[in-house]
């Protein structure tokens, strides 16, 4: 009870206090992102296309915005571009959705905005944090997304963590396995682990991005509005304190 | 205390910059909302080029495509059709295609187009903007006996030769335009694109 | 030349009276401090929302199929839609923002009391109205919170007894939150409203210049007139409130530049996550929080564990608002002079309304609940404490004169 005190206490006064209970088993694992990094913007896109878009739409998200907001040269937009579509288009996935459907027994959802709706680091853990799970469809399951119905699409590249279950005794007397962490894959992936870190960052970078492509427009804009608001306020100031010294003055002879 | 005479000078100075750096700041504000009339990302992707096959296209027919929500026609002339153009330069009001906003200069011809058989026009009266029929008939009973096929305006009767040139005496004032477009392909038409990139 | 035609246009319309009669001849205390510049910046805040508004309109597609889309469309599409959008968005919680410290400002100052009350009474017509606008147009984004929020805020009025159920159905046009909801909503939040906003705020200004401005010492600046009829505490509105108005428009432009090029989710509290995910009728997200500035009054109901008794209360923490004039029964009417009772009740109350709007954005347990009642019970309880203090409250003498 004291614990919940201190943590609406805590709340209150602006600190924000994350509870690991509910949802995942693990905590989020920051990411930092430099949305400036066009490159690895781009790596991240390729990546998107390559491990996302079979399944995945980004159905608000054109190929032509990529190509425009991270300067991509007309070979680099034609790498991304599938050979069907034009810079025009939306990122709608490859798969058609009857076929997904049959597939997922759902449709995958739409990710334009998901980078909106979780944050970074929920992406980046999530991405990050699937493991063997022999009970489940896929043969895997997510530490942060228990229970997803999604293959690990990483498989390959970063092979299959093993999960680290603890044994907690519940109230009642019986014992339930509780999954505690992540450990490296029986098997390793054919990319070496920093590189597949790397491949991650700059995917969710993207995803970021994705998320609100004006992000780079008011980032960049931002500076000069500002600095033009205040030049007019400091204007404003001298021009007030100027008229206000008719005032000041009577004020201080009476 | 004593009194400080105001400083009508520095006053003004003060109010004039203000006024003027508030002038420029509304101007900046205006830009976005005026901006954002201009055609969205949308608008524009629905207006990039398309392409029509013509390989299939039957001498004598025409096929309509939308571009930019315009109505496209593309005709293939027949020999038959292409000989007649030449003899009615003296009904026509712009026969050589001298008002050059018209068309692109490739097909500143008798033909207007850049081969001969085929004919691409946006189908828009350069009236009041209806679109014209195609009429390749020869004098059929509505149009009378000297009706040697072209375009015909439901609206208000102006006439067009089957290179879009418009007659004397209608009420369009110039003739069809011609837009932008090359040939991929023999068989393969871009329309919306004025130079083969390479 | 400029001058006749100056003199013609004014023979016909009342351009100078209104200029001298509400800037130029208009007199205002001279003493106004921080706390007077949300007046001005309100009316800033509603004409950028005016016009955002209209801007947006163009683009949005009031369709529960459409709606989400178009505001993609507009946030990626249009040009420069993302601005106008963010300024939009932000502008409704900065209105809120302003309108809470303008509200304050008038208790701090006892704004409200005679000759003052209709002001007041207009003004806190213009907070009901604005959560009207507010709530109205939050559903229009069709996300997940726009839906699940209209739904249970609609639902409130399903707990009325009697009229309830077939009130909450009228207003959906509908037997759950719809397409015909959302094209309501629409067609109030962009004609309607905006309407009975310009209609209360030119009467909240009216009343204003009739009876003349309040001020920091509470003294009535009229009852100190100079030989020409002028007060002698009191300056002309133009050129000194305007050049100051305009200065803390500046200051107060830069920060909403701030929030919109820098922070327009503003930590998720202006928009909020799950907003990002188009509304679902058969999947309500897990906590379902209103927006900050409805937070309070949503705090209130939740503390009460009746339902209709919940939504009588919340009702009541607004509506309780338009008696101040006559719960506060005390002649002094700036704090300055006033008694500790009256500092300590003011700021209790602050505390509560802060504390309300903090523990309404959180998930429910058994410290949220308690915390909820104690400020929802300190809240109510500033009314009653005001009504008994102010009646025997000893206060200060106040001077003759602005200090």
């Amino acid at each position: 009870m004291m614990k919940v005190l201190v943590i609406f206490l805590l709340n209150v006064l602006g600190v924000t206090v994350v509870l690991a209970s509910d949802g995942g088993a693990i905590a989020l694992k920051p990411v930092s992102i430099n949305l400036n990094d066009k490159a690895a913007l781009y790596r991240g896109a390729e990546t998107f296309i390559a491990q996302c878009a079979t399944c995945h739409s980004a159905e608000y998200m054109r190929y032509g915005r990529v190509a425009s907001d991270l300067h991509l040269s007309k070979t680099q937009a034609d790498r991304l571009l599938p050979p069907h579509l034009k810079l025009g288009d939306e990122m709608v996935r490859f798969m058609p959705a009857d076929y997904a459907k049959t597939v997922f027994g759902t449709v995958p959802p739409d990710l334009t905005l998901i980078a909106r709706v979780r944050g970074a680091d929920w992406l980046y853990t999530y991405l990050t944090s699937f493991y063997a799970d022999p009970t489940k469809r896929w043969g895997v399951n997510n530490a942060v997304f228990p229970g997803v119905n999604m293959p690990d699409v990483f498989a390959a590249l970063q092979g299959v963590q093993e999960p680290v279950y603890q044994t907690v005794k519940l109230p009642d007397g019986s014992s339930e396995q509780r999954l505690v962490g992540l450990k490296a894959p029986l098997i390793p992936g054919n990319m070496p682990p920093a590189e597949f870190d790397a491949m991650v960052r700059d995917l969710v970078a993207y995803m970021v991005y994705m998320g609100e492509p004006a992000k780079l427009q008011r980032m960049s804009l931002g500076p000069y509005v500002l600095g033009f608001i205040l030049l007019f306020t400091v204007l404003m100031f001298l021009l007030k304190t100027d008229y206000w010294r008719d005032i000041k003055k009577p004020l201080k002879a009476d | 205390m004593a009194e400080v005479p105001v400083n009508t000078a520095r006053r003004r100075f003060l109010t004039g910059s203000a006024v003027a750096v508030g002038a420029v700041g509304a101007g900046f504000a205006t830009v976005p909302f005026l901006s954002s009339f201009e055609p969205s990302a949308r608008a524009e992707a629905a207006g990039a080029p398309v392409d029509v096959a013509v390989g299939k296209l039957a001498a004598g027919q025409m096929v309509t495509v939308a571009w930019r929500g315009q109505p496209i026609y593309v005709v293939h002339r027949t020999p038959k059709m292409i000989e007649t153009l030449p003899s009615l330069d003296a009904q026509l009001a712009d026969p050589n295609s001298q008002v050059a906003s018209q068309q692109p200069k490739f097909a500143k011809n008798f033909y207007r187009s850049r081969k001969q058989e085929y004919l691409v026009l946006i189908g828009v009266c350069t009236h009041l903007g209806c679109a014209p029929t195609y009429r390749p008939e020869v004098a059929p009973k509505d149009l009378g006996p000297e009706w040697v096929g072209g375009f015909f305006c439901p609206c208000h009767g102006s006439k067009f030769d089957l290179a879009g040139r418009v007659y004397k005496g209608v009420p369009a004032p110039t003739n069809l335009y011609v837009p932008d477009y090359i040939f991929v392909s023999d068989d393969l038409i871009r329309i919306g694109v004025a130079e083969k990139q390479a | 030349m400029i001058q006749k035609l100056g003199k013609w246009v004014d023979d016909r319309l009342p351009v100078s009276h209104f200029w001298n009669a509400h800037l130029a001849k208009y007199y205002v205390p001279k003493n106004f401090n921080f706390w007077y510049y949300f007046g001005s910046i309100l009316l800033a805040v509603f004409a950028i929302q005016i016009v955002t508004g209209i801007w947006l309109a163009m683009n949005y597609k009031p369709s529960a199929a459409e709606a989400f889309n178009s505001v993609e469309y507009i946030m990626r599409d249009v040009n420069w839609g993302w601005l106008i959008r963010y300024m939009h968005s932000t502008g409704a919680s900065f209105f809120f923002i302003a309108i809470y410290l303008h509200m304050f400002r008038a208790l701090m100052y006892g704004s409200y009391k005679k000759p003052r009350e209709l002001i007041w009474i207009f003004g806190v017509l213009i907070l009901v109205a604005l959560m009207a606008e507010a709530f109205m147009g939050y559903l229009l984004p069709w996300g997940q919170m726009s839906f699940w929020g209209a739904q249970v805020i609609i639902s409130l009025f399903g707990s009325i007894p009697f009229i309830g159920p077939d009130l909450a159905l009228w207003i959906r046009g509908d037997y759950v939150v719809s397409d015909v909801t959302l094209n309501r909503f629409f067609a109030l939040h962009v004609i309607a409203l905006p309407l009975v906003l310009l209609f209360l705020i030119g009467g909240h200004i009216m009343a204003l210049h009739e009876v003349g401005s309040n001020n920091p010492d509470g003294v009535e600046i009229k009852t100190n007139k100079d030989e020409h009829g002028k007060p002698r505490d009191g300056i002309p509105f133009h050129p000194y409130y305007t050049v100051k108005d305009l200065f803390g428009l500046g200051v107060f432009l830069f920060l909403f530049a701030a929030v919109i090029f820098y922070w327009p989710d503003g930590g998720g509290k202006f928009l909020e996550a799950p907003n990002f995910i188009p509304a679902d009728p058969l999947k309500t997200p897990e906590h379902i929080a209103p927006v900050w500035y409805f937070a309070p009054h949503y705090a209130i109901l939740r503390a009460i564990p009746d339902k209709f008794l919940g939504v009588l209360a919340m009702g009541s923490a607004i509506m309780i608002l338009f008696f101040l004039p006559w719960i506060d029964r005390s002649p002094t009417k700036s704090i300055r002079y006033r008694s500790l009772a009256f500092k300590i009740i003011l700021f209790s109350f602050v505390i509560a309304f802060i504390g309300l709007g903090y523990l309404g954005t959180q998930p429910v347990n058994y410290w949220t609940t308690l915390f909820s009642q104690i400020f929802a019970f300190v809240y109510f309880g500033f009314f009653v404490a005001l009504f008994l203090v102010s009646r025997f409250e000893h206060a200060k003498p106040v001077p003759e004169r602005l200090t």
